[in-house]
């Protein structure tokens, strides 16, 4: 059971340096769906009986971040009509070396902070924070606006993580009220991404900070 | 084994099928390519029309022209040996060999860039040029991957410490020596051995001067490199060395097969990457592999 989900918690800590290290967007888009649904799948392998309301969340995180908030990406993407390649402030080596030094610090971190028994062995605290860390390069370090949102999903992914610590004690229903925060955002920041692109033609954030009247 | 019979057959596994591999590939990519392609066995004739060929030295180029491949191919050759081939073990086994190794197939690598150098042609520069930057990131995953496995059997010697040990560990130390099986051997995602372009090339281009016996001493050794990278990476993931000899030696045989097969395949469906992608794939390798020293070294230590 452990050994499952520490499996698919590096499954999702590896796509967070493939994430910082590809140099395409439809691929950052695709890696960002594809870490969503191994989150997605995650509650099931954690509890240990099967309920309706569990399953409900566990079919909804999939759908949603596996192929609802891709292809609304994928079509604010194509209506911007922009160029494909990424556009780097941090280079994909230095982003990839800070990411995996990230990594070992968010497992480095997460074996000394006072966690509960249970949480010892599971990689969910490291995989949280290192998520958050790549998330936040991804955020920093690129200059479309697209592919800052795919670095918030993963920033988001991480913070879901770290959610996952308290599956027990939370509610569902929170889960599922963030997941629908998360597509309305996502769906607000396509609308946005084809204003910047009427107004500037680019879809470069660096270009929001010289506006005026 | 008897000493005096392993010896002689260890040589002949290392001179006489080394050549083959790449056969196995060109096969492999004429096969999905949907063609017929060249026998398996070219390498070989290539290698004999070559050795009865004559030699053309460039009139500026100074006698190291020759001695280089000559000495990068003796190096490989000393660098397999030390190898252990499964059931028939190493020739020669001590305390360290591992480094030795490392080393001489970095003496290699120095000598192809030296005979490169000689002839004064600008695009055997270049090639040298890429060809030694590109070494230092795969040198890199090389030695961390060799650290990894001696941390996993508390060794450094090569016959001991080709344990693998079981886990997530290991798989990232398999795609993380793959890639670097890949790049050492010039294979497609980081050089086109087929390429004729010069400005694309980086092993290809450092040979292009030579010819006869010199380039057949070349092919010859590029060929056992492969090899050689090839049984280190299926001896790092199985555990041939404790199967009964038989079953180790036929394991050996299959994992070889496999990882030729795949290069073949990742070389037909793959496309070779820009110049620049080059260094992040390395680093890549070289992040797995030293994700894999981690798991073996938080596994020593739990």
């Amino acid at each position: 059971m452990n050994d499952l989900l520490n499996l698919l918690i590096g499954l999702a800590m590896g796509l967070n340096l493939v994430a910082l290290g590809t140099s395409r967007l439809p691929s950052l888009i695709r890696i960002a769906a594809l870490q969503g649904m191994v989150l997605g799948i995650m509650p099931l392998v954690m509890e240990h009986e099967l309920r309706v309301m569990l399953l409900a969340v566990a079919v909804a995180t999939v759908s949603m971040k596996g192929l609802v908030i891709p292809a609304l990406l994928r079509r604010a993407m194509r209506t911007a009509n922009i160029d494909r390649d990424l556009d780097p402030l941090i280079g994909f080596l230095p982003s990839l070396l800070l990411g995996a030094a990230g990594m070992i610090g968010a497992v480095v971190l997460a074996r000394r902070l006072p966690l509960r028994p249970e949480h010892h062995e599971s990689l969910l605290v490291a995989g949280a924070l290192a998520s958050v860390l790549a998330g936040l390069l991804l955020l920093i370090g690129r200059s479309k606006a697209i592919s800052q949102v795919c670095g918030y999903l993963i920033l988001e992914n991480g913070i879901y993580l770290f959610g996952l610590l308290l599956i027990h004690s939370t509610p569902l229903l929170v889960e599922g009220g963030i997941l629908l925060d998360l597509t309305v955002a996502v769906f607000v920041i396509g609308i946005i991404v084809d204003r910047i692109q009427r107004a500037f033609d680019s879809l470069d954030t660096r270009k929001l900070t010289v506006l005026r009247e | 084994m008897n000493s005096i019979i392993a010896f002689p057959a260890r040589l002949a596994v290392w001179l006489l099928l080394a050549p083959l591999l790449p056969g196995i590939i060109n096969k492999v990519k004429a096969w999905v390519a949907g063609r017929r392609g060249p026998p398996v066995l070219q390498l070989y004739y290539d290698l004999a029309r070559l050795w009865r060929k004559g030699v053309v030295v460039s009139t500026l180029a100074s006698p190291g022209f020759i001695a280089g491949p000559a000495v990068a191919w003796v190096a490989v050759l000393a660098a397999a040996l030390l190898l252990p081939l499964g059931p028939l073990g190493a020739s020669l086994s001590f305390r360290g060999d591992v480094i030795l190794l490392l080393y001489l197939l970095a003496l290699a690598r120095f000598c192809t860039a030296w005979a490169a150098l000689e002839t004064g042609s600008a695009f055997e520069g270049m090639g040298a040029a890429r060809e030694v930057s590109f070494a230092v990131l795969a040198e890199a995953a090389v030695v961390t991957a060799v650290l990894t496995l001696s941390l996993q059997s508390r060794s450094v010697s090569l016959s001991a410490m080709l344990v693998p040990a079981a886990g997530s560990g290991t798989l990232l130390l398999a795609v993380g020596l793959f890639t670097v099986l890949l790049a050492e051997n010039c294979r497609v995602p980081f050089d086109d051995p087929n390429t004729h372009l010069e400005l694309t090339m980086i092993h290809e281009v450092m040979v292009l001067d030579h010819s006869g016996p010199p380039l057949a001493a070349v092919l010859h050794g590029a060929a056992m490199k492969l090899l050689l990278f090839s049984v280190l990476l299926v001896q790092a993931v199985l555990p041939v060395g404790k199967l009964p000899p038989a079953a180790g030696a036929g394991a050996l045989v299959a994992g070889v097969l496999v990882v030729t097969v795949a290069v073949g395949l990742v070389e037909s469906l793959m496309a070779r990457v820009a110049f620049r992608r080059v260094p992040l794939l390395l680093t890549t390798a070289f992040l797995l592999c030293v994700f894999a020293l981690l798991i073996a070294w938080k596994g020593g230590a739990a």
